[in-house]
């Protein structure tokens, strides 16, 4: 469980890049949380791990203060994938890239031994256990990175921007693997601009704008509704876009599900008949 | 970083910023000279004071007195090692005169790393490779030159994300001995130098299909120019090198103490 509590950040040259922000995410949840560049949604889950620290207001983890915690010990509750694998990839083999945090964390090698066979064969990476990072492409780095937190099972996971470069296929297993972890009352947040992505998991959205949260609600409500959206600069799925143009011929405005969509476009085609 | 952030460029207008970098140099050079000529207190204060004015003249007062915090703690270790072999040599007697040389040679860095800060910080990166240029440097050379000083920044910055990234993934930079704290920036440096390599390649890419190096002789927009204020710097200069060695040569340096009346 996260929750935040009015919390203020600015960073050392000036900008302020939370201001005042509030909520809670329960175990279980799937969040994305998206918004203009330069909105405070990176420092926002930043100071979930306590990479960041609150200037005022408080960030608790299951009831922990990040501020009194460090982000090692926090780390273990908290996966934290960043946007660019290059930032974290440095070891001779993709097997050991994973094996890192583990050993960090102080895993025996036994169960390390396993963890990183879990993670290689849940992004496909099961080839390359012995190839170096850094001879792979750019979709493949990224997996290795998520591999390499993934590994050691953390119960919130944060990704930014986790579906940049994947292909679909690759964006799908993502989709699949976040649901499993709901299913396992794990909590996953992702940080993203690919609406589209999140039309297709329909998490819980929240939508950042300045530094504040200016929604929060189902994607199918949040995504559906063009005054929010264009207060954070976003355009909606290509589904709801649709709809909202059909909205005359007495169709719903809230649909971003291919297969609902498909239900009511049948009903309209049936009753013209 | 402290130490960076004293030479980051900040674009302000001021007499000194106006100057033309080579001359400029050649005052840096000519303080560097200056200051490992004497070995004595007195003019390497004399040193430092002269230059206080161009730091105000140039209103980077704030910048330059960072960049004197960045070099406090390597001030510290020459002051104490110094003093602490001449005590020993001494005779295990704390002696006016040890004293005062273990400051001078703190002085003595001090200077430079002073001289150095007011080029850095009144220099913009596009000024000294207009310089480099405008002495006939090959432009390759110049280029490299300007894109590294322009890039210490965004590695700067690069590798605090770096650190933020692995620090995610439990990494305690401050766990360990000596050796092991040493290791523990491999997981910092490794990916820091990769990215580097890998972005000036890109860099080089981006370069050559918007034709870097068509044209054989560069023009440039900006041409240097000796101005009044470079004229009297290099007055200033001559004036500061000439004093100092003729000092050295001719006369005797009174201590410090001595002058002073024996204060020990």
């Amino acid at each position: 469980m996260i929750e935040v509590e009015d919390v203020y950040f600015t960073y050392p040259n000036g900008v302020e890049a939370l201001r005042g922000v509030s909520l809670t995410i329960k175990n279980g949840d799937f969040v994305a949380i998206m918004g203009e560049n330069g909105a405070g949604k990176t420092t926002l889950v930043k100071h979930f791990n306590g990479l960041l620290k609150s200037a005022s207001g408080s960030v608790l983890i299951d009831g922990v203060d990040t501020r009194k915690v460090s982000v090692a010990t926090l780390a273990r509750k908290v996966g934290f994938v960043f946007q660019n694998p290059d930032n974290q990839l440095f070891s001779e083999t993709v097997e050991q890239e994973i094996a890192f945090a583990l050993k960090n964390f102080g895993f025996k090698e036994r169960v390390t031994k396993r963890r990183v066979t879990w993670a290689l064969n849940l992004l496909g990476l099961a080839q390359y256990r012995k190839t170096s990072p850094f001879m792979l492409s750019g979709g493949e780095r990224k997996r290795v990175a998520l591999a390499s937190v993934l590994a050691w099972n953390p119960k919130i996971l944060i990704l930014d921007e986790p579906t940049i470069g994947q292909d679909y296929h690759q964006k799908e297993k993502l989709r699949q693997f976040i649901l499993q972890m709901k299913t396992q009352r794990k909590t996953t947040i992702i940080v993203t601009h690919d609406v589209e992505f999140v039309a297709e998991c329909n998490p819980r959205v929240l939508l950042m704008r300045e530094g504040r949260i200016v929604a929060d609600g189902e994607a199918q409500n949040v995504l559906t509704n063009p005054e929010i959206l264009i207060k954070a600069s976003i355009v909606p799925p290509q589904i709801a876009q649709i709809f909202i143009q059909l909205s005359d011929l007495g169709l719903p405005k809230d649909v971003i599900d291919v297969y609902e969509a498909r239900e009511k476009l049948l009903k309209v085609s049936e009753r013209s008949k | 970083m402290s130490v960076f952030e004293g030479l980051r460029f900040r674009k302000v207008y001021s007499p000194i910023h106006n100057l033309d970098p080579r001359i400029k140099f050649v005052y840096v050079c000519a303080i560097f000279v200056a200051a490992i000529i004497f070995w004595e207190l007195l003019p390497l204060i004399i040193l430092f004071l002269i230059q206080v004015p161009f730091v105000f003249l140039a209103g980077v007062k704030r910048e330059w007195l960072r960049s004197m915090r960045g070099a406090a703690f390597l001030a510290t270790i020459i002051f104490l090692t110094n003093f602490i072999f001449k005590f020993i040599n001494a005779g295990y007697v704390v002696t006016a005169s040890n004293l005062e040389n273990a400051i001078a040679m703190t002085l003595r860095f001090v200077v430079l790393v002073e001289s150095f800060s007011v080029f850095f910080l009144t220099t913009s990166p596009d000024h000294l490779g207009l310089a480099l240029e405008q002495t006939r440097i090959p432009y390759e050379f110049c280029f490299a030159f300007t894109t590294a000083v322009r890039f210490v920044p965004v590695l700067a910055e690069e590798a605090q994300t770096i650190m933020d990234a692995q620090k995610a993934r439990g990494l305690e930079l401050e766990r360990g001995n000596f050796l092991k704290r040493i290791r523990n920036y491999i997981p910092i440096l490794i990916p820091l130098i990769v990215s580097a390599i890998r972005r000036s390649l890109e860099l080089a890419e981006a370069m050559e299909s918007r034709a870097w190096g068509a044209t054989k002789n560069r023009t440039n927009l900006y041409v240097l120019k000796m101005h009044k204020g470079d004229i009297v710097l290099i007055a200033i200069t001559v004036g500061i090198l000439a004093a100092a060695v003729y000092v050295r040569l001719f006369l005797g340096i009174p201590s410090l103490n001595e002058l002073l009346g024996g204060l020990f």
